[in-house]
């Protein structure tokens, strides 16, 4: 078993992409082999995960030379205790979304000819996500970010009628955003001659006055910030999230967004370092600012939304203003906080997507306006997972939402940036008044028929991800402490600020 | 000035490209012509890479037993040309989701010009 152990950092994107292959030829043989590959391989990318991350613990840094050719020729994996920690994130949300994906699937995709197609792509996705994370070079980072956005655009083109039209939309913006990304690539390989990040890391010191690497740099923050849909390069998401099935709006709001933002706390704080990013201009800050901005449209946008996906959509723009407001404020706090809401916001929005998801399933729609005490009588453990969903995205303690407000606020007043901490008190306060006004209309809104509505609760593969999801959020709230000094800590001890 | 704009005229060129493409994509309303612009920003990008691997009288990155491989100079650098190979499919693939997606766009509403889909949007009723 010695082989699991030499190879493991590479091991989730070897198993993942022949199984995306795989799928859909053993589907031809049973239809229900590809939910079962697609468990199986996301499961054991799962378990590879926490391998990984325990290993990285205790042993350090794993460098993964592709092929045995060392870098800079070669392509070199890296763990580190960030990239293993995005990577069990990223599995863990993907395997519980795939679990809940099977009645989804099959009542919003009813052709089966696009059930099979939807788990290849799901996994395809996946590996892509695990290979961005993972990769230490910025080229092969390029394509496996192009790898994971067509699987986006797939995802989501499968939706209702408008769901073409979104994704074509996507299309155009993210494929803007993966050319800035591989023109500011080209400014700093010809600066450097090398496209390894460690190489990179130790041959800018000597180029970073150059105004080409200042520009590269800032191309590279651009198109990453429309990957990660930072405002105001956000247009892109809401209705993408909407018109996406259900089963790919979960597993696509949690984790899509996420990688681009771990894209960029990866090159910003570990290749460039704060300082060095910030010579010729202030690109921190900036993107702190802007999502500022972005917490407070997003917030106030999903108040006014009447339809709960889009509500979340808009939601996830001001949530991923919160981890740009954690790379903004630039300082180790601020960081954490950044990394702990990217798997907190994981978590919930995970959550809160699948609930939605649920709604469908059962009422066959998710308006707010249409929601009423009748979902909670028939739905009990939907409706009580949605509430820990909301109360941690509000950031009630001991839920897990409360603790990355808190480092993130902890942050702002270390740098003494007040105007940071009030966006995050008064986005607090938004939160709550979108959200309750969902729990009020579930909780307390009697339902109009008066005939007892019966107890039609989801099956047990849609309930269990949501309630194990609901649990996670307690628990990482409560662990929040072990989760910062064993993991996270050492994230922020070795990023460069 | 002069100097300035002879001197690096390819980039000048590359960097008209990258702005006619950018200009396609966002501003025209056909979404094939988005795309086309797509593809313009795609190849403005990869000449982009190409143009830095040239170099003053050097051949191509094969071995050549009169020149011997003792001076790299003499070679122009090969790795941008794999780099874009990559991304050529890259490109490629992105090219084929695209008009897979505009197939599916247009058996649904039955054009391609964005205002015409928007207004044949909203009269649509909203099912999802």
């Amino acid at each position: 078993m010695t082989w699991i152990w030499t190879n493991a950092p590479a091991l989730p994107v070897v198993l993942l992409l022949p199984a995306a292959i795989i799928i859909p030829l053993a589907a031809l043989i049973d239809r229900r082999l590809a939910r079962a590959l697609a468990l199986a391989a996301s499961l054991a990318a799962v378990a590879l995960g926490i391998l990984n991350l325990v290993r990285v613990l205790a042993d350090g840094p794993v460098r993964y030379f592709m092929g045995g050719w060392p870098p800079p020729i070669g392509i070199e994996y890296v763990l580190d205790p960030l990239s293993a920690f995005v990577i069990l994130v990223v599995n863990a949300i993907g395997f519980l979304v795939l679990l809940h994906a099977g009645t989804p699937v099959a009542r919003e995709l009813p052709e089966a000819g696009q059930q099979v197609p939807y788990y290849a792509v799901a996994v395809l996705m996946l590996c892509g996500f695990n290979g961005i994370v993972v990769t230490g070079d910025f080229f092969n980072l390029y394509v496996w970010l192009e790898i994971s956005s067509l699987s986006l655009y797939g995802l989501i083109a499968v939706g209702g009628r408008k769901a073409p039209v979104a994704a074509f939309r996507y299309l155009i913006l993210g494929t803007i955003g993966a050319c800035f990304y591989l023109l500011g690539l080209g400014f700093l390989f010809t600066m450097t001659g090398t496209l390894n990040m460690a190489d990179l890391k130790a041959i800018l010191p000597a180029v970073s006055a150059e105004p080409a690497v200042a520009v590269g740099l800032g191309l590279i923050v651009a198109g990453m910030g429309l990957k990660m849909a930072l405002f105001p390069l956000h247009g892109w998401l809401p209705d993408a999230y909407t018109y996406a099935p259900s089963a790919s709006s979960a597993l696509i709001a949690p984790l899509g967004t996420k990688v681009g933002a771990y894209v960029l706390i990866r090159i910003l704080f570990f290749v460039f370092g704060v300082g060095a990013a910030a010579k010729a201009f202030p690109l921190t800050t900036v993107v702190g600012w802007l999502a500022a901005g972005g917490i407070l449209y997003g917030s106030v946008m999903a108040m006014a939304q009447r339809e709960l996906k889009r509500m979340l959509a808009y939601s996830s723009i001001a949530q991923v203003g919160y981890i740009g407001l954690g790379i903004g404020l630039a300082n180790p706090l601020g960081l954490i906080g950044a990394i702990l809401h990217v798997m907190n916001h994981a978590a919930m929005k995970g959550l809160l997507f699948l609930v939605a998801g649920n709604f469908r399933t059962v009422l066959g729609h998710s308006d707010i306006a249409r929601l009423d005490g009748s979902a909670r009588r028939r739905m009990p453990w939907t409706t009580a997972a949605f509430a820990v969903g909301a109360l941690s995205m509000i950031g009630i303690p001991p839920l897990a939402g409360f603790f990355s407000k808190w480092y993130l606020a902890l942050g702002a007043v270390a740098r003494k940036q007040w105007v940071f901490l009030a966006v995050i008190l008064v986005s607090s306060l938004l939160n709550a008044v979108y959200f309750f006004r969902v729990l009020e209309r579930v909780y307390l809104v009697k339902p109009d028929a008066e005939e007892d509505a019966p107890r039609t609760e989801v099956t047990a593969s849609m309930r269990i991800p949501v309630l194990i999801l609901a649990a996670a959020l307690v628990l990482l709230g409560v662990l929040n402490a072990a989760i910062v000094k064993g993991v996270l800590a050492k994230v922020a001890a070795a990023a460069l600020f | 000035m002069t100097e300035v704009l002879l001197g690096h005229y390819g980039y000048w060129f590359i960097f008209a490209l990258v702005i006619l493409g950018f200009y396609g994509m966002v501003v025209k309303r056909n979404l094939v012509k988005k795309l086309i612009g797509m593809n313009i920003f795609q190849v403005a990008i990869i000449m982009f890479f190409l143009s830095s691997a040239v170099k003053w009288q050097a051949t191509i990155p094969i071995a050549d037993p009169a020149l011997g491989t003792s001076d790299p100079d003499l070679y122009i650098s090969p790795l941008q040309h794999c780099l874009m190979l990559t991304a050529i499919v890259v490109a490629v693939a992105t090219n084929g989701v695209a008009y897979a997606l505009l197939i599916a766009i247009h058996k649904r509403f039955g054009t391609l010009h964005e205002d015409e889909l928007l207004a044949r949007m909203t009269h649509d009723l909203d099912l999802d």
